[in-house]
């Protein structure tokens, strides 16, 4: 049985009432929102709508329950967007949910993930108190800043329950060029070439699971500008790496889509994020290939993605390389794989804002 | 414990000429930037190493010496004044840039690393560090990260922590800790710790080396000077820029009277007609800078601005931003005194907010220059005043507290970079529940058992001279503290 407060007094009196909760939003990051041990589901989807919507001040606040969809269609009438790009809109994703798992997308190239934008929040802590931090507006240095400590905490430290964000103006036009490259080292020059120059891009993706490696790159600006910085991009590293072939694709709203829906990992069972350096992408992918999966590298290689079906020699693969993922669909046990930092404050953390362990262990 | 086996101790760790005690050693760090405020520490420290650091603050935790963290002293919150009988921790010379890599577009730096010089180092590859707070030629990274310093350059790519990718740091209580990567989504598995740590105003421990992010210096900058005969309409102005989905990189305001001070200091050409002087700068790409510049300019005229002036070149930009940097202290040359606030309004209500600036300016009979981040709605008035006449003081101080309550009630904040730190500590409450400033407290006690980190600051009690509304403070009476 699901637990569905719809206010914040009911859920404190839920957290007080409960030894052993599992926090859950839209349910879509399966690994993150299925019980793996005796733990109630605490369902956060009654708690939603949008709170206040200023579109000239470029900020709102809204409910945890919220889905990600009645975000982004209310932003869109006026010409905004989420820039971190959250994942699983479609799906039914929440914002709480995409702020306790972290799930920023491809779009967080370029101008930054979910701790970049969150502003503020109201959250219901282990032992039923109703605290906040942060603030309204876009600048705020007052008090500690738990609202950066919410994103990735995966719901164990307390329930999220309102958030406020800053949003961006959406560029108007967007166009994606596609680069082949014969290997992977050849499509990591470019990629390096492109980090260092002005070029100013949205999206910088590496698939590997193609006959070929393939880039993909999004701008996005003013329609007057764009075909000429896409032609510009395409001189350039058609000069700086050595590219097999080069496509533009002039009408791709799908194509990014289909990556936000995660389409391209649909036939494995598993799905592991695994934040990387981008000099560690040759290493995490020579060693991947040895293990029935497929990648994708968003963010310029600064994000490794995992489709996977049997994920069990994870662990040890990324402990030797001392990176830690977080297991987001697939097996509900353990959702950190690999070396966890920090592991002593977040258990001081936790002593502070869960010690009864409602919320789970870390 | 006694002082004399503190000092026996302190030796054991460094050497003798890096520890400080005579008076007139310690005269330099006795306030920082916020000068109204004095108090004489047991100690300086000078480290060089990292162990140094690490093996200092397990001294203090161990004998219950309070320690205060210190970069260059520019804090204008008083986040770095040091505690009565405290040490304090001077971290300059940990001002090593240890690895720079262009490629990943990284830097990793030492707390003691000046703030410009990391933009120095990654220019010739093309980037730059972009958090640039208008001290920036001598503040230290360690203490933007203890206060999340911002800047005129934050509106498009954020504050301090929008810049910190991993931190290695000695926590109050001695445990050395780790958190972050030199990944770009690297904080925010399992909570982000990074997020919490910048901008806890050294109650935490004191970060020992940094990861920061780079960005590619951009192509090209288009800086746009525009005078309004009314604050309120270059308030205005800048509601209608973000609105018509322009994303500019840095958006400022200047009354006349900041004008008139950074023209005699700067000479930087501002038009001094202006009542109010807006400064809107875009950057990026060639191609959609020029195309963003068109659309800016038409929404520029249509604000009312009667006169605009574009800069035609580097230098001409450089010196823009010299007046606009160099503002506060080119006010200090037409008033003995003033203090700063840096509350922050919805950006819809600053023309509201300078309205009653204005207004409360009247009311006080003092005068207040305004100099501010207008595109993230960061106010700064600097209300001047003559500390040698009586009560003059206490009016300056009575008129910001007035300004941050008019923030607050427009949903605001109390302050948008600088911090809370000494001054703005009893104003906390203002802004968040007792559930609130308790749940903080026991965080800050989690890392800091014996609250020995900073003690004072950000919180409403403890030991640290408060800035009150009103008359002396108790340790003002006592001679424990005193103000200039």
């Amino acid at each position: 049985m699901n637990l569905q407060p719809t206010n914040t007094e009911e859920l404190q009196a839920v957290i007080l009432e409960n030894k052993s909760l599992l926090l859950r939003g839209g349910g879509t990051k399966t690994a993150l929102s299925t019980v793996a041990n005796e733990s109630m589901i605490l369902d956060m989807g009654k708690i939603n709508g949008i709170i206040e919507y200023e579109p000239s001040e470029y900020t709102f606040t809204a409910y945890a329950g919220t889905p990600l969809r009645t975000i982004v269609a209310a932003l869109a009438e006026h010409g905004q967007y989420l820039p971190f790009d959250p994942l699983l809109v479609e799906k039914g994703a929440t914002i709480g949910g995409t702020v306790a798992a972290n799930t920023s997308g491809s779009g967080r190239w370029r101008y930054g993930g979910v701790r970049d934008f969150i502003l503020g929040i109201r959250f219901v802590d282990g032992q039923g108190r109703s605290v906040r931090s942060g603030g309204k507006v876009v600048k705020n240095a007052a008090g500690f800043d738990l609202s950066k400590f919410f994103v990735g905490s995966i719901g164990r430290f307390g329930a999220l329950v309102e958030m406020t964000f800053k949003v961006f103006p959406q560029p108007r036009h967007y166009m994606t060029l596609q680069m082949t490259y014969a290997i992977l080292a050849n499509a990591m020059q470019a990629i390096f070439a492109l980090t260092t120059s002005p070029l100013e891009t949205d999206a910088v993706d590496i698939e590997t699971y193609r006959d070929e490696i393939v880039v993909l790159i999004r701008l996005g600006g003013l329609e007057t500008a764009l075909a000429g910085r896409v032609e510009r991009l395409k001189n350039f590293l058609s000069q700086n790496s050595p590219v097999e072939a080069i496509e533009i694709i002039e009408d791709d709203l799908q194509l990014w889509q289909s990556v936000n829906h995660l389409e391209w990992a649909s036939d494995y069972s598993s799905f592991i994020k695994v934040p990387i350096a981008p000099r560690q992408v040759e290493d995490l992918e020579m060693k991947l290939q040895l293990i029935q999966s497929k990648r994708r590298y968003s963010a310029a290689g600064n994000i490794a993605w995992l489709a996977i079906n049997d994920d069990s020699q994870i662990a040890a693969l990324l402990n030797d390389l001392q990176l830690v993922g977080l297991r987001i669909l697939g097996p509900a046990d353990s959702p950190f794989i690999g070396q966890l930092k920090g592991r002593d404050m977040l258990q001081r953390m936790k002593q502070v804002l869960d010690p009864h362990n409602i919320f789970g262990d870390i | 414990m006694t002082a004399q086996q503190f000092f026996s101790r302190l030796k054991k760790i460094f050497p003798e000429k890096q520890i400080l005690t005579q008076d007139v050693q310690l005269l330099p760090y006795e306030s920082d930037a916020l000068t109204a405020f004095k108090t004489k520490p047991r100690a300086v420290v000078l480290p060089e190493t990292e162990q140094e650091v690490i093996d200092a603050v397990r001294l203090c935790y161990e004998m219950d010496v309070p320690f205060v963290a210190r970069g260059s002293g520019t804090s204008l919150s008083g986040g770095s004044l040091p505690i009565k009988d405290g040490l304090v921790i001077a971290l300059n010379r940990l001002n090593k840039i240890v690895k720079l890599d262009p490629q990943q577009r990284i830097a990793v730096v030492q707390p003691g690393v000046v703030n410009l010089h990391i933009t120095h180092a990654a220019q010739v590859h093309g980037l730059y560090y972009a958090p640039d707070p208008s001290s920036q030629l001598i503040c230290t990274i360690g203490g933007n990260i203890a206060f999340n310093s911002g800047g005129a350059h934050c509106l498009k790519y954020g504050m301090t922590s929008n810049h910190v990718l991993g931190i290695r740091a000695v926590l109050a209580d001695g445990t050395v800790a780790e958190f972050g990567s030199e990944s770009l989504d690297g904080v925010g598995v399992g909570a982000d710790l990074v997020g919490l740590f910048v901008g806890s105003e050294g109650l935490f421990g004191i970060a020992l080396e940094i990861i920061v992010r780079l960005l590619p210096k951009p192509e090209k900058y288009r800086t746009v000077l525009a005078a309004y005969d009314n604050l309120g309409k270059a308030g205005d102005a800048v509601g209608q820029v973000v609105a018509s989905g322009l994303l500019p990189s840095a958006m400022e305001i200047m009354d006349n009277l900041a004008i008139q001070a950074a023209e005699a200091s700067v000479n930087a050409g501002y038009p001094q007609d202006a009542q109010g002087l807006l400064i809107v700068e875009l950057e990026g790409e060639s191609e959609q800078v020029e195309s963003e510049f068109e659309h800016l300019e038409q929404v520029i005229r249509a604000s009312g601005a009667h006169e605009i002036r574009v800069a035609q070149s580097d230098e001409e930009r450089t010196l823009i931003w010299k007046g606009r940097k160099g503002a506060f202290s080119a006010v200090g040359r037409i008033s003995p005194d003033y203090v700063v606030q840096d509350g922050v309004v919805p950006r819809s209500y600053l023309g509201e907010a300078l309205t009653e600036i204005s207004r409360l300016s009247k009311a006080y009979d003092l005068r207040v220059a305004n100099v501010f981040h207008a595109g993230d709605g960061n106010l700064h008035p600097l209300i001047l005043y003559d500390g040698k006449q009586s009560g003059a003081l206490e009016k300056a101080e009575a008129l910001a507290g007035e300004i941050l309550q008019l923030c607050i009630s427009l949903g605001g904040s109390i302050t948008g970079e600088h911090g809370v730190g000494m001054e703005k500590r009893d104003y906390m409450g203002a802004m968040f529940s007792e559930v609130d400033l308790e749940v903080m407290q026991e965080i800050r006690r989690a890392f800091d058992p014996k609250e020995i980190a900073n003690r004072g600051k950000m919180f409403p009690s403890g030991e640290a001279p408060a800035l009150k509304l009103h008359g002396m403070h108790p340790l003002e009476k006592k001679g424990v503290i005193s103000r200039e």
